[in-house]
């Protein structure tokens, strides 16, 4: 039954508070009659719902804190990666503008689940590794390559976690030893995938007139030129 | 140190101030002795102050005031196009737009020309040497 055919009233008000019609009328309005006869003379009576008690499910809390502490509303909302500018395509070759990597230029492969951008040198070419980078350090020129061959499917975030080291507890003769530290080894599977990522790049890279030394080379702002005013 | 460039009905200028800055326009007609009003073939007749427009050598037949269509056939028959495009003023704003207009990649690729074409200038300039010595 529809919500609003069960507001409606059949008994109109004259005045507040005065009906049209009388108890016996409505009566007879209402079909009461028509109930009463349906179920042998008396009214339906339908079982108790059982009640629900509710001492025997929550106990009460041993503890109640001195102040009510008020609690933080409820926020479900979700980060979108960040929007990629236009002129971010598969294959453009970007511009690294801070880091170890300033300046070099790099080919953009393909943008995470962050928002970051996964990135390489190809690492024969430049020494840029597969690596991440934020869209907000990067000026993206309009030259671009061909990505054609290479699958980037395997790679998101998670990738590139840092590794957990277990924690050595020191003992008292440790202290006074030289610490050594441990060189980090790039593991292999890593150097596998570098590979399996560049090789089909750098095909692609060496079948353009001069883009390989390109690619090797920093960028850097001469005299006389004014950014503002460069075509990238 | 007379003048060679006049402003008159029919010479050709280029403005270099303002909303049509870059364009080539025709003098159609004086208005005062500040203002020329001034028509070009994509643009709608106006004036403009004789400050905002550079005289060029070139000039066309018109008469005072011409239709559109009579300006754009003299504008075709003097072959103003081709005649700026080859003069040295109108050879290099290509110049300076191409530039302008140059990728990151194609700075590049310009600097290891210049590079390998001063390489064999100075290769050429050590044979001369050697020869005047010799």
């Amino acid at each position: 039954m529809a919500p609003k055919s069960l507001r409606t009233s059949r008994n109109p008000d004259l005045i507040r508070g005065v009906g049209k019609f009388s108890r016996s009328k409505m009566y007879h309005k209402r079909g009461l009659w028509a109930i009463k006869a349906k179920n042998g003379g008396v009214f339906p009576k339908h079982e108790a719902k059982p009640a629900v008690t509710d001492a025997a499910v929550t106990k009460q809390p041993k503890f109640y804190p001195a102040d009510d502490v008020k609690k933080p509303l409820v926020n479900k909302r979700k980060h979108k990666p960040t929007k990629l500018r236009e002129s971010i395509t598969t294959g453009t070759v970007l511009i690294l503008l801070a880091g170890r990597f300033m300046g070099k230029r790099v080919v953009f492969l393909k943008q995470l689940p962050s928002g970051l951008l996964l990135v390489t040198g190809p690492f024969k070419i430049n020494g840029v590794p597969l690596r991440r980078v934020n869209q907000s350090y990067v000026i993206a020129t309009s030259t671009k390559v061909d990505i054609f061959g290479v699958n980037v499917e395997k790679f998101d975030d998670k990738y590139f976690a840092k590794e957990v080291a277990e924690k050595k507890k020191k003992g008292e003769g440790e202290f006074f030893e030289a610490e050594k530290e441990e060189k980090k080894v790039l593991p292999d599977n890593k150097k596998d995938d570098q590979k399996t990522v560049d090789t089909p790049l750098i095909k692609s890279i060496e079948g353009v007139a001069d883009l390989k030394p390109y690619l090797s080379a920093r960028f850097s702002l001469k005299s006389g030129m004014k950014p503002h005013e460069l075509v990238f | 140190m007379p003048f060679k460039r006049y402003v008159e009905i029919g010479r050709v200028a280029l403005v270099n101030y303002g909303k049509d800055y870059g364009k080539l326009v025709v003098i159609v007609d004086v208005i005062d002795q500040n203002r020329a009003l001034v028509d070009a073939p994509d643009m709608v007749r106006s004036q403009m102050n004789f400050k905002r427009l550079s005289l060029t050598d070139i000039k066309i037949d018109i008469q005072r005031g011409p239709r559109k269509k009579t300006l754009i056939e003299a504008m075709e028959k003097a072959d103003v196009k081709n005649k700026w495009d080859n003069s040295s003023w109108g050879r290099k704003l290509i110049v300076q737009k191409r530039r302008a207009s140059l990728n990151d990649f194609d700075r590049f690729k310009i600097m290891l020309a210049k590079i390998k074409r001063g390489g064999l200038i100075r290769q050429e300039l050590a044979k001369l040497k050697k020869e005047t010595a010799a």
